[in-house]
């Protein structure tokens, strides 16, 4: 509809025309900008960042202020409500509520961050190799990503989990053990609708002409693909990713709620939470502040990550 | 005097985005009596779908609005009318056509359905009557075989067959006026001249005027009785169409005219052709003078400076410049 | 919608049941230790059964043999023998999954009664109060985790107000109306979690959908014919939004029995999740293979009525 070329070619504009704006200011139009702007629009958006921010902070760096130790059992305080000594309560050993939860988060998040990497990482390749091959390849692996898009996440894997778990401590320790397969398990099943995006981007995008130049300058198709198609394809996957982190972080809290994630003294949101469940009628704080936990990461990621599509994917209603 | 069925006084319709207010249509008046082809013509966005569509009220009124003017239909004004009085409106006395019959029939009905769906909503009629009203329909728009086709799904039929069928739905109700916005643009050239002898012939049968918007001048040419020809939201000439061809008044008409490829004169001398320099003014910052200033090769200091009106050059013809 | 289009979907679920068993037994296969160490140490399983359970599994044959055993096993519907509840697998199954699917039933039920009408109203009225309001909720909805939503219910309606039994039981006494409203009460709330959940993503979906809609030619059409904003609304815009949401819902079901496993643990409902995660917790490896099996299966089951139901309402798909 509207272009945004200068209002007149030939003559000046009139000097102290009220009636016309001034010409608009030429900012330097560039595709971040106005991904930021757009993204500062979304306020629930804007507002989750801020939460998220103040809770990275407080896993990151609280167990270093609030140096209470998180398994100090004081049999005589346990499951005492919220007070100075314990903002967040104690549970049944008399540990300390907060320094438990500010300790799990990191592994929390952790998880949720590395399980994305995996699954975007995977997902780009395959997406990007399914698009370029085309044919039988292209065919093969679409047909495995359907395959895997019907698998039930959750029964996979505990069933992995279930069998995997002796041999893996063995080598990388316990925590480290469950650490690895729970973040490859849960990346390895999301990859499948980034891969999904990333073909679509590039099977829209290769015939284009800007490509075909390329091509005849002698590009290769992995050049093609890295300099030209992908950073076309950053919006869509940049959205999917958070959704993964989001998707991860409630998946390792289920597992460990089931009882069957981390080792038991690891203090997981998740695990805290199923520690909880027992004493929820005397001692519900403990319950409560350990789901709130998870409950609002997952939550303010989730905005955040309306607000990215809104700024680098945007369907425009208006 | 002619019985004048539409007329539309200074009309604005503007929409409401991010960036400001776009102002589509700005100030257009025109009117279409009965019995006349009146073709709207001017480059895309310059408002004429917009205009169109405001008649029948189908733009989305949240980011739309009326800003200004009337839109009289036999006198009486649509715009502060309700939806429900606007729906004895639609279909019944004024229809209206779209560009691209691939996407303007719903997929998952029937073309037997959606045609009855016309029928039942203005008339008291079963299921059975509106069906073989639809298959009338198909029959009077030439469709082959309509008793069987009327049950086939828009797929199943091709982009002229499509453009048919849309305009069998429109002439279900006969309506006084059918609005047909780009009919032909988005089919092939020998599909174009059959749909436009449709509609002449649907004209003739059913008395009826048309109001087509188009960008194609020959296809104004060889239709329509009255031309509108519109630029950055606004009406800059209006006239008879041979006043138009034969003595084209405003610098953006004589440009459209002129970059009409002609077989007849290119073949032989080698012309090139004229197209005009520029693009169109934004509609979120309109000039406050002639709009067609910048581009015009005639452009003095009062056309940027002032919005020249519409003054009467001769009869039925009027342009805004100052030329 | 052509007969040849349902065969063909018929035919397309072998490869995804053959890909799902391949997957399953290579996880299988390459878990390291013996899962089938139970078996010995386990006095009560007699010792021709443990035996026959060996060479029908071929632990010393090579991985072929053992797949095409287990799978023929598994087709026949021969799923094993539980170490932990000393009966076959399949009627141990067949016990339980009615319980699953009509809790998993009622809740999508209960997402779709609600997601539908509000999704439709958000979509049509984008950025409305009611859109942000919804579209809010929608987003509390689907990231409070199914198990604290659980344990809140139980805490405001169990614990608090004593409303509802905190358990579920499999044998409530009593026959006719007062054993119907005993299971209602006891149903509500799993079926609430899940179905609250499911419902909250359902909303953005068709929001997402009718927004897609509602910008089409064909919708203006169909307004300009003046058959009211009512009928627009439901005979064009829903009737054809419903098409991708279908899908959508479908694609979900790997997704609700993953929610329904922690719901069926929260409230200790007797369905195939508690099954999984006990059969887990004591090493019933037989068990832990028939039910993921069977949870794939059905994942493909409902897949196919999704590609039904969208050839069913799209007459463009199924005339190919």
């Amino acid at each position: 509809m509207a272009g945004s070329t200068p209002v007149s070619l030939t003559a000046d504009p009139p000097a102290g025309a009220a009636a016309t704006a001034a010409p608009r200011k030429q900012v330097r139009f560039s595709p971040t900008r106005e991904a930021w702007r757009r993204f500062r629009r979304h306020r629930l958006a804007m507002f989750s960042s801020f939460v998220l921010g103040v809770i990275l902070l407080a896993v990151l760096v609280g167990p270093l202020i609030w140096r209470v130790p998180i398994n100090e059992i004081d049999f005589a305080s346990k499951l005492e409500g919220p007070s100075w000594a314990h903002p967040l309560g104690t549970d049944d050993l008399g540990q300390d509520v907060l320094a438990r939860l500010l300790y799990g988060g990191r592994i929390s998040l952790a998880v949720g961050l590395a399980a994305m990497l995996v699954a975007c990482s995977l997902g780009v390749m395959i997406g990007a190799i399914a698009g370029m091959s085309r044919g039988s390849i292209d065919a093969v692996l679409m047909w495995l990503a359907d395959l895997f898009l019907s698998l039930p996440a959750l029964p996979l894997l505990l069933l992995i989990i279930y069998l995997f778990r002796d041999s893996l401590k063995g080598v990388f320790g316990p925590e480290g053990g469950v650490f690895i397969m729970v973040v490859a398990v849960i990346g390895g099943l999301r990859w499948m609708q980034v891969a999904r995006l990333v073909r679509a981007q590039i099977l829209s995008i290769r015939e284009k002409e800007f490509i075909e130049a390329a091509r005849a300058l002698g590009a290769s198709p992995g050049r093609q693909v890295v300099r030209h198609i992908l950073p076309n394809a950053l919006g869509p996957v940049i959205v999917a990713g958070t959704i993964d982190v989001a998707a991860a972080i409630i998946a390792e809290s289920t597992l460990s709620f089931l009882g069957l994630g981390f080792p038991p003294d690891i203090p997981t949101w998740g695990r805290v939470l199923f520690d909880a469940k027992d004493t929820i009628d005397i001692a519900p704080h403990w319950a409560l502040f350990s789901g709130a936990a998870i409950f609002f990461t997952v939550l303010t990621i989730n905005f955040i990550g309306d607000g990215l599509r809104d700024a680098l994917d945007p369907r425009r209603v208006l | 005097m002619p019985d004048t069925l539409l007329d539309i006084r200074g009309l604005k319709t503007w929409f409401k985005t991010d960036d400001g207010m776009v102002r589509a249509v700005d100030g257009v008046s025109l009117h279409l009596d009965r019995g006349e082809t009146l073709g709207v013509v001017g480059e895309s966005g310059c408002g004429k779908t917009v205009t169109a569509r405001s008649v029948l009220k189908l733009i989305d009124m949240p980011p739309g609005r009326f800003e200004a003017g009337q839109i009289l239909w036999q006198g009486r004004d649509l715009i502060p009318l309700s939806a429900e009085e606007m729906d004895k409106i639609r279909a019944r006395e004024i229809a209206i056509i779209f560009q691209e019959p691939m996407t303007s029939l719903n997929p998952v009905y029937t073309v037997g359905y959606q045609i009855a769906e016309v029928l039942s909503q203005h008339q008291a009629l079963s299921r059975k009557q509106a069906i073989e009203g639809a298959v009338e329909m198909l029959r009077l728009v030439n469709i082959p075989n309509p008793q069987k086709r009327v049950h086939d799904y828009p797929h199943q039929f091709s982009g002229g067959m499509r453009q048919r069928v849309m305009i069998a739905m429109a002439m279900s109700c006969k309506p006084k006026l059918l609005i047909a916005d780009e009919p032909t643009t988005a089919l092939d050239v020998t599909i174009q001249a059959q749909i436009l002898e449709l509609m002449q012939e649907m004209k003739d049968k059913l008395g009826m005027s048309i109001m087509l918007i188009t960008h194609a001048m020959g296809v104004v040419a060889e239709t329509c009785q009255r031309v509108v020809v519109m630029y950055a939201g606004k009406v800059v000439e209006e006239a008879p169409v041979e006043a138009l061809f034969g003595n084209p008044r405003h610098p953006y008409t004589q440009g459209l005219i002129r970059s009409i490829p002609r077989v007849d004169r290119g073949a032989g001398r080698k012309e090139r052709l004229e197209a005009i320099p520029g693009t169109v003014p934004s509609l979120l910052n309109p000039p406050v003078g002639c709009r067609f200033a910048a581009r015009c090769k005639h452009a003095m200091d009062i056309c940027v400076r002032e919005m020249p009106p519409l003054k009467e050059v001769g009869p039925g013809h009027r342009v805004a410049c100052v030329l | 919608m052509s007969r040849q289009y349902v065969i063909r979907r018929i035919l397309l679920m072998i490869p995804s049941i053959f890909g799902i068993s391949v997957v399953l037994f290579t996880v299988l296969a390459l878990a390291p230790g013996d899962p089938f160490a139970e078996l010995a140490a386990n006095p009560a399983i007699p010792p021709e059964v443990a035996a026959s359970l060996r060479a029908k599994f071929g632990l010393d044959d090579p991985v072929w043999t053992r797949y095409y055993h287990w799978l023929l096993a598994m087709v026949q519907g021969d799923w094993g023998f539980s170490f932990a509840s000393r009966i076959n697998v399949e009627t141990l199954i067949l016990q339980r999954l009615p319980t699953t699917l009509v809790v998993i039933g009622a809740a999508q039920l209960l997402a779709i009664l609600v997601a539908l009408p509000v999704g439709v109203l958000a979509g049509t009225r984008p950025y409305s109060i009611f859109d942000q309001i919804a579209n809010t909720l929608a987003f509390v909805g689907f990231s409070l985790p199914t198990f604290f939503t659980g344990l809140l219910m139980i805490l405001v309606f169990s614990v608090q107000l004593d409303w509802l039994p905190m358990v579920y039981r499999a044998d409530i006494g009593g026959t006719g109306w007062s054993w119907l409203w005993e299971q209602i009460k006891q149903s509500i709330m799993p079926v609430m979690v899940l179905g609250l959940f499911q419902g909250a993503s359902l909303v953005r979906y068709v929001r997402s959908a009718v927004l897609d809609v509602v910008r089409l030619d064909y919708v203006t059409t169909a307004r300009s014919k003046g058959i009211g904003e009512r009928a627009v609304t439901i005979r064009h815009i829903v009737r054809t939004a419903l098409i991708p949401v279908v899908t959508l819902v479908a694609l979900q079901m790997p997704v609700v029995f993953g929610g329904a496993l922690v719901t069926e643990q929260i409230f200790r409902v007797p369905g195939i999740g508690s099954l999984l995660i006990s059969a887990m917790l004591s090493n019933d490896t037989p068990v832990v293979m028939a039910v993921t099996f069977v949870l794939s299966c059905l994942v493909v089951f409902f897949n196919f009525i999704a590609d039904i139901l969208y050839g069913w309402l799209d007459p463009r798909i199924s005339y190919r």
